[in-house]
């Protein structure tokens, strides 16, 4: 989908912000560019969507160099969310979500007609939220707001600059799942970037991560933790958290013992294996009771099963 | 009919009374000024002297609108961003010099009339409109800017869509400021013998007659309170979205 080719951009007189940087980007990945500031992860989504133009090197999206494609029809292709949301003030939420359908000049109840349609996938009521501004929403529903805008005209690509980077905890953990919710259902090819490792661990289907302009190493999620390629890694995925980062991975589901009892309030299979542990330590037992979705029990899960055999 | 409309009928109708009144009022001035003759300005009628006012404004402040917001947007594109200092020294200075002095220097160049006037009033009105157009450009969130580019929109569509709009106010703010000055200061155009509210005004003075010079500046305040309170009216819808429970459905989307 996204074929970025020995592609290098230097910004005045420092150091090249991305440098020699090749990177393929296949249909449906979730791919998170991730890094300290300054490495160079932005200006590489940038340079996918024409924002910043690269000195050196081609990138070629859908088999197209982008260089022969105007840069506005480009980016009426690619879905753009980034950190404060950049919502339009003076629209409401439904003009904002209309954006690009209207600059694609849909007809009008096409445009309304997807508005209702993404506020509810957003799990916005469409009569609630449709006529108010930015201002009257919290940040969360702005940045709901935001993503729906960025994925109305059903782009083929997702490019979201750390778009949940202003949020408090909670509603960013809800928004991750969001995402990876609406990634699941519309396989959509998305890029997104982040400096927050649990972030990338969570979302990413495959991890890059830069630094000076360049990648250190890529892949799944449990092949950085496995094995970090150098100290660099090693210190980025957290050191002395490796092991902890390691369960947030896997579900309760997966070492769950079928048709075992315990005592006690059950948790949920969906959990990840962190909030297990977490959930052991804090009510000092070594086995809890499981339910699946529907809350029917599923069977046990014991402390010594947190450990890979 | 909000508050603000409701003073912007009161002020039209008291403008408008006073033009129909002042030239009845003989009685009422006889009484404050006892012991003289010629107590009213007739020369020319108050209505006439405040349509010949309102068009030298209105044509100096449109022209300083146009002028004004003009410059403002072209010193923001990339190939007019270094001339903005120098925009801004010249606007500086053209607000230094005091009209009478424009006035005085342009009239033996020009010639009597309202010419020099025009040029004076046009050179005085700019650096408001065009100070406020860079404050309400400068004002726009970098953020919006960037998404409305990254979304695909055209620098044309940026400007007419997030820009503008967004820095409306504090353009329309500017304007305001610059008619509202420009109402007081037409009214110096008449010592070059331009027809204006300032006349009687004038005329009073140099003859020593109280009565003219208080109805000239009783008509001049009320019509800049007038026009300063059209403003007001105007700048309330630009300022709709930010109100607690604006509400506004799709039909007013106009891409």
């Amino acid at each position: 989908m996204i074929d970025i080719s020995q592609v290098s951009k230097t910004f005045g007189s420092a150091g090249p912000a991305v440098d020699d940087l090749s990177l393929h980007i296949a249909t449906g990945e979730f791919v998170v560019l991730i890094g300290a500031s300054g490495s160079g992860k932005s200006t590489t989504l940038r340079m996918i969507n024409r924002l910043v133009e690269p000195d050196r090197g081609s990138i070629r999206f859908a088999g197209v160099d982008i260089r022969q494609i105007k840069p506005e029809a480009l980016r009426r292709r690619m879905g753009y969310a980034i950190q404060s949301t950049g919502l339009f003030p003076h629209w409401t939420v439904a003009q904002n979500i209309a954006t690009v359908p209207q600059l694609l000049k849909w007809s009008k109840a096409r445009v309304a007609d997807r508005i209702d349609e993404l506020l509810t996938l957003l799990h916005l009521d469409p009569d609630a939220f449709r006529g108010r501004y930015p201002h009257q929403l919290s940040g969360g529903q702005q940045q709901r707001v935001g993503v729906a805008r960025a994925l109305a005209a059903d782009p083929d690509v997702l490019l979201m600059d750390e778009p949940f980077g202003a949020l408090d905890p909670v509603t960013r953990a809800t928004l991750q799942a969001e995402l990876l919710r609406i990634h699941a259902l519309s396989g959509k090819t998305v890029v997104l970037v982040t400096h927050d490792i649990d972030e990338a661990l969570q979302l990413g289907s495959r991890i890059v991560l830069m630094n000076h302009g360049r990648i250190v190493q890529q892949g799944r999620p449990i092949d950085l933790l496995r094995h970090p390629a150098n100290t660099f890694v090693h210190d980025f995925v957290g050191r002395t958290e490796i092991g902890i980062r390691l369960l947030a991975l896997d579900r309760v589901a997966s070492r769950l013992r079928p048709g075992e009892r315990a005592a006690g309030e059950p948790i949920s299979a969906e959990l990840s294996l962190r909030e297990a542990l977490s959930a052991f330590v804090a009510r000092r037992v070594d086995r809890l009771p499981v339910v699946d979705e529907q809350g029917r029990p599923a069977g046990a899960l014991c402390f010594d099963d947190l450990l890979e055999r | 009919m909000s508050r603000t409309q409701r003073a912007l009928s009161f002020c039209l109708l008291a403008l408008l009374g006073l033009a129909y009144w002042l030239p009845r009022a003989e009685p009422v001035f006889a009484v404050l000024f006892p012991g003289r003759d010629r107590l009213i300005y007739r020369q020319d009628t108050f209505v006439d002297l405040l349509v010949a006012h309102l068009w030298i404004v209105g044509v100096s402040s449109g022209l300083a609108a146009l002028a004004g917001v003009g410059v403002a947007l072209a010193v923001r594109r990339a190939w007019g961003r270094a001339f903005r200092p120098l925009l801004e020294t010249l606007l500086a200075i053209s607000q230094a010099l005091p009209p009478v002095a424009v006035l005085a220097v342009a009239t033996p160049l020009i010639g009597f009339g309202p010419l020099p006037a025009l040029i004076a009033l046009f050179l005085y009105g700019l650096l408001p409109i065009a100070q406020g157009t860079l404050a309400g450009l400068d004002s726009v969130p970098a953020s919006a800017r960037e998404v409305a580019c990254g979304l695909g929109m055209t620098p044309a569509q940026i400007l007419r869509h997030v820009e503008l709009p967004l820095a409306s106010p504090v353009i329309l703010a500017g304007i305001r400021t610059s008619v509202t000055i420009n109402i007081g200061t037409a009214a110096l155009a008449s010592t070059v013998g331009v027809k204006t509210l300032g006349l009687p005004i004038i005329i009073g003075l140099s003859g020593f007659n109280t009565p003219y010079v208080v109805q000239g500046a009783l008509m001049v305040g009320l019509l800049a309170l007038t026009v300063d309170q059209a403003f007001a009216v105007l700048a309330q819808p630009l300022r709709r979205w930010r109100e607690p429970d604006g509400q506004e459905t799709l039909s007013a989307l106009t891409l």
